[in-house]
């Protein structure tokens, strides 16, 4: 068993994302005027600057720009090996997530593997883990 | 034009180890005691203390001394002091230091770091000042929750990926570490971290961590501080040392998130110093790269131009060009991985002891004139590139 995922602190700036997923929804920062995305999420838009910023819900899919199978438990009964992932998100340009690779043998993991997202709730959090996709 | 540039006069180190007795204060001012001797220079004569990150509550013995600390038990009449962390990795205090010097503001300055990381996890109820928090803020919440809980975890798919795109292999990888652990048997003070010489067999069968980074990829918590003394050029006829000129610096950062950085700052921070001099790497007698992670000086290499980028593990393949009688010396102290996480300024050291000839055993041969010492990886890093005239 598993010790519980680090909580993230809630407040203004990431919320949304880091609540979207009891909607389904992976929710990153968009800019409403220049279009550009803001992650992590910020109040005003880093390309523009204008505070005309919201959560958007991207398609949730991506791609896998690296990864590292963790071998080493950092937490005390944490299971391992696990891996953790930086997924380049479609629709959501310039955006990466860190990230596990859930429900695939770690050796099955690769570069360039299309995955999707699916959320872990935990006390209120949905944590954005992502699954290969078939 | 002397009087306008800023040199290291000063270099000392305390002893080096795991969990020491010693209280990082007293290591600290070991340093500086050293330092002082080194450059020929009196408590008196000092007038600004400069540190990365400053002291720090929450992170255990990270950084227990402050510049504060020095300035209050050594009597030290500053004209300016800093210790913080939102700076261009460790060597930045050095680079800020210079200037203070150059513009004038001080004359002779203490930069210092101190780490007591093996020491504070053995008491954490003496170094643990910050209280246990129980949720994650601010760029931490963005990988702690997925168990990309250490840097090890972030630098290794960086490295993966380098692997992945140009095909460096773990033996070339390997050659870090072993010419790490070969060049810190033949440095006194980093006996107490390594005492065996690593082998390619003993690597490629280590503990993986965090896939390419094994156990051997991976510095470890030790307990110093060292001291680097920055003069201004003009105040060069109180020094008795060999003064080591601060030839041209630089450091960078493009995003402060580990995982939105395209490469590592050393490439941007590589390529910038370089046009802060007329120098080339081709000049260069030896590099001291910062190496948390064996990765990180395939990085700086290839950031700097001594190889294309891509070409890093295939530079340092069978290790003989980084090797102290190669082509280009590379972390003759041992760098981190072999004498102690002392985080940073150990290369800044290094560097200026090489240039000075003054490196005993594991001096490099060919009358060294210009090194570069760096410290940092991922989005930060900051270089020095130090000049004997």
């Amino acid at each position: 068993m598993n010790p519980p995922r680090p909580k993230p602190k809630l407040d203004q700036e990431n919320t949304a994302f880091w609540t979207g997923g009891g909607q389904g929804q992976l929710n990153i920062t968009r800019c409403g005027d220049c279009g550009e995305f803001t992650h992590p999420p910020r109040i005003l838009c880093r390309h523009c600057q204008s505070e005309n910023v919201a959560p958007h819900a991207v398609p949730g899919t991506g791609t896998i720009d690296s990864f590292t199978v963790n071998h080493q438990p950092w937490a005390k009964g944490l299971e391992v090996p696990y891996v953790i992932a930086r997924v380049k998100l479609d629709g959501a340009p310039g955006v990466f997530l860190t990230t596990n690779i859930v429900r695939s043998p770690v050796e099955t993991v690769d570069f360039e593997d299309k995955v999707r997202v699916t959320f872990e709730e935990q006390d209120g959090i949905f944590y954005p883990l992502f699954e290969k996709v078939a | 034009m002397a009087g306008k540039e800023a040199y290291i006069t000063g270099v000392g180190q305390s002893e080096v180890g795991v969990r020491l007795p010693r209280h990082p204060l007293l290591l600290t001012v070991d340093a500086v005691r050293e330092a002082l001797d080194n450059a020929g220079l009196r408590l008196d004569q000092i007038d600004g203390v400069f540190t990365y990150p400053g002291k720090m509550n929450g992170y255990t013995a990270f950084s227990p001394v402050g510049s504060e600390d020095l300035i209050e038990v050594l009597g030290i009449k500053s004209k300016w002091h800093m210790g913080a962390m939102e700076q261009p990795a460790q060597l930045s205090a050095i680079g800020m230091a210079a200037m203070a010097v150059k513009q004038g503001v001080c004359r002779h300055v203490i930069c210092f770091r101190t780490v007591y990381e093996a020491g504070g996890m053995a008491d954490p109820a003496q170094y643990m000042s910050g209280a246990k928090q129980d949720t994650v803020t601010g760029s931490s919440q963005w990988t702690s929750p997925f168990w990309a809980t250490s840097a090890a975890c972030w630098t290794a798919q960086y490295a993966a990926r380098h692997m992945h795109r140009y095909g460096m292999t773990r033996e070339q990888l390997a050659q870090i570490a072993i010419n790490g652990s070969k060049n810190a048997m033949a440095n006194p003070r980093a006996r107490a971290i390594t005492k065996e010489e690593l082998t390619l067999d003993k690597y490629m069968s280590a503990r993986m961590i965090t896939t390419p980074l094994c156990l051997y990829d991976c510095d470890r918590f030790s307990d110093a501080s060292t001291v680097v003394i920055v003069s201004a050029g003009d105040a060069l006829d109180e020094v008795t040392a060999t003064p080591i000129r601060i030839a041209a610096m630089s450091g960078s950062v493009d995003r402060y998130s580990w995982d939105q950085v395209e490469e590592f700052a050393a490439y941007e921070t590589g390529a910038d110093l370089w046009t802060r001099t007329d120098y080339t790497a081709a000049d260069v007698d030896t590099v001291q790269f910062y190496d948390g992670f064996a990765f990180l000086p395939i990085t700086w290499l290839e950031g700097l131009g001594f190889c294309p980028k891509g070409e890093g593990g295939r530079f340092i393949e069978g290790g003989k060009r980084i090797a102290r009688d190669g082509e280009l010396p590379l972390n003759t102290f041992g760098g981190q991985l072999g004498a102690g996480r002392l985080h940073g300024f150990g290369f800044a050291h290094e560097a200026v002891t090489q240039l000075r000839g003054a490196a005993g055993e594991r001096q490099i041969g060919g009358d060294p004139k210009l090194a570069v010492a760096t410290s940092g990886g991922g989005p930060m890093a900051a270089a020095l590139l130090l000049a004997r005239d």
